[in-house]
């Protein structure tokens, strides 16, 4: 399907999952996710795939644990209740070494919270997401464009470095429609697969997939064997992007459906005489800090523009260090900041 | 364009055709023509861009507004009002906004013997560049789904072909071409081919003379697409 259509956000997660050679979908319905899973019923048995409403989000995740460790791309994708459920699997996931790929389309919380769209969970994603020394690579998609892109190169990520990715999306970007165009291939950098519990057909030493250490000096070993290929990620793996910010007095940093309220926000600044700009984290973890650390020397600034209670103010002023003040503006509980209210803080801060 | 049709309109179509933006457009056309509308929001499946969330829009020029227990709030129950029994008492115009696909038409179903008994059109709105019903046996297959599980028959399609901002001339002509080949398999006459109202001012879509155009404004979008254009 290499001509443009218009898709779902939802629907571009679930078709590039197709595309990226992904066969194995473990899910479990929720608002604002469903549309992805929906789409995936359809789709996956026409490519002989398999689909599969398991009977919870814990058992969809260790579904995907399985799957993912005999060597095959699987994923899920639920909405921010079902992935605190998912949170212990995922940790089993980063313990075993095993690739694969989380969708989180965030929604208000805490608790049940609500079904509009959120970024509530960038905690969640970057620094919590199950017990353990661990991370997980997070990409954050701002268009239904990307949503279709970041799905081949999470899992490509994913395999690289032996870890799980997330796609951390919401409510708004799964539910809202733009055009969309696939590659007639999608191209697919499958990462050694040597390690997979895939059956060893006495050809080899069987494999073992496994995030149990029975003695504490070789679990310390192994994580520090991972905090070390984190290293590597951190590195390699940062991605941004940049508009308007070489003269800009003030940037904004937003990331996902906030930088696009925050672009139109810029925009109208801009027209005003106002020089703002905007800086958009697309990893959320490695964050960005080196491109952000380009900015530090022109910019007066920073306005951080999130849908939660600031919950990426910390990585901005880790990255700034003091040197320039930090602003915040968001709005939570389902509320998407509208790009005047994002023009006023600009104004507020000229 | 809407002289042709009867008091009593059930807009159905693929999940994310359209549907909600052209009742809008729909309604405030009757009340301009001094018409007495009621609009229904019959969508139980999906709680994001649906008519509950232009209510405002909608009443303030004194469309009544009938919508699921619970529509536009944090609860997606899929539970219907007591008052959607009273819309086939009513006299004027009824437009009813259908959820999309199969599943969205199902709640359809429950009112059939209602149905029976009001002369209405059902029209079926087609986008040639929406995922899923991009060819001709895809839009055909999932009008028969609709068919099937309303027990309503059709009577117009809508042809809401566009590509949202990326629309032009030859996204235009390629959507009246696929809705003319669905009328012919369908044997359903097309009602009309709709255009954004901006792209049709400003000459970026030209159509021919003899093509029967609605010119749309668009209501259903985001928040920051909203900033740009305020046309409400």
């Amino acid at each position: 399907m290499s001509e443009k259509v218009l898709m779902k956000g939802n629907e571009a997660l679930g078709e590039a999952a197709i595309q990226a050679g992904c066969r194995h979908f473990f899910g479990y319905p929720i608002t604002p996710q469903t549309e992805l899973s929906a789409y995936l019923s359809k789709k996956m048995p026409k490519v002989g795939g398999t689909f599969l409403q398991a009977e919870s989000e814990i058992a969809a995740i260790n579904m995907v644990l399985g799957a993912a460790g005999s060597g095959v791309r699987a994923m899920t994708s639920s909405s921010s209740p079902g992935i605190s459920l998912k949170s212990e699997g995922v940790s089993y996931i980063a313990g075993s070494d095993v690739p694969a790929v989380i969708i989180n389309v965030q929604r208000g919380g805490p608790g049940l919270g609500s079904i509009q769209p959120s970024q509530a969970d960038y905690w969640q994603a970057t620094k919590a997401l199950g017990h353990g020394d661990f991370q997980l690579l997070v990409f954050a998609p701002s268009t239904v464009q990307e949503m279709a892109d970041f799905v081949a190169l999470a899992f490509d990520t994913a395999e690289k470095y032996r870890m799980p990715a997330m796609i951390l999306s919401d409510g708004m970007l799964g539910q809202m429609m733009e055009p969309v165009v696939f590659p007639d291939a999608t191209e697919v950098h499958e990462g050694d697969k040597s390690w997979a519990a895939s059956g060893h057909k006495n050809q080899r030493k069987h494999n073992i997939v496994n995030s149990l250490y029975i003695e504490a000096k070789d679990l310390e070993e192994k994580v520090k064997e991972r905090y070390e290929r984190y290293e590597i990620v951190k590195a390699n793996e940062q991605r941004s992007e940049s508009y308007l910010t070489e003269d800009a007095d003030i940037i904004i940093v937003a990331f996902g459906a906030s930088s696009r309220v925050s672009r139109s926000a810029v925009n109208a600044a801009r027209a005003k005489g106002i020089k703002a700009g905007l800086f958009r984290p697309i990893t959320l973890w490695p964050y960005p800090v080196d491109a952000l650390e380009k900015t530090v020397g022109t910019a007066k600034k920073y306005l951080v523009v999130e849908m939660n209670m600031g919950q990426m103010v910390e990585d901005v002023k880790l990255a700034v260090n003091g040197r320039k003040p930090v602003e915040f503006f968001g709005r939570t509980g389902g509320i998407i900041p509208t790009p005047a209210e994002v023009l006023a803080q600009i104004e507020a801060l000229v | 364009m809407i002289e042709k049709l009867k008091d009593f309109i059930v807009v159905t179509g693929h999940y994310g055709c359209g549907k909600t933006n052209f009742t809008i457009n729909l309604a405030l056309d009757f009340v301009k023509a001094g018409r007495k509308v009621t609009v229904v929001d019959m969508d139980l499946i999906n709680p994001y861009f649906r008519t509950s969330d232009f209510k405002g829009i909608l009443e303030e020029k004194g469309v009544e507004v009938i919508t699921p227990v619970f529509g536009a709030t944090n609860l997606d129950i899929p539970s219907l009002p007591a008052s959607m029994y009273g819309i086939f008492e009513k006299k004027d115009v009824v437009i009813i906004d259908v959820g999309g696909d199969d599943a969205g038409s199902m709640v359809l179903g429950r009112f059939k013997p209602q149905f029976d008994k009001v002369d209405y059109d059902m029209l079926y709105v087609i986008n040639r560049f929406r995922s899923m019903s991009t060819d001709l046996d895809e839009a055909v297959e999932v009008l028969g789904e609709i068919e099937a599980v309303s027990g309503l028959k059709p009577r117009y399609l809508v042809n809401n072909s566009h590509m949202m901002a990326e629309t032009n001339q030859a996204i235009y002509e390629e959507g009246k071409q696929f809705a003319g080949m669905i009328s012919e398999k369908t044997g359903l006459p097309v009602l009309c081919h709709t255009i954004d109202r901006e792209f049709y001012d400003t000459g970026i879509v030209v159509p021919d003379v003899n093509d029967n155009i609605y010119p749309l404004e668009i209501y259903v979008k985001t928040v920051w697409q909203k900033n740009k254009i305020v046309r409400i």
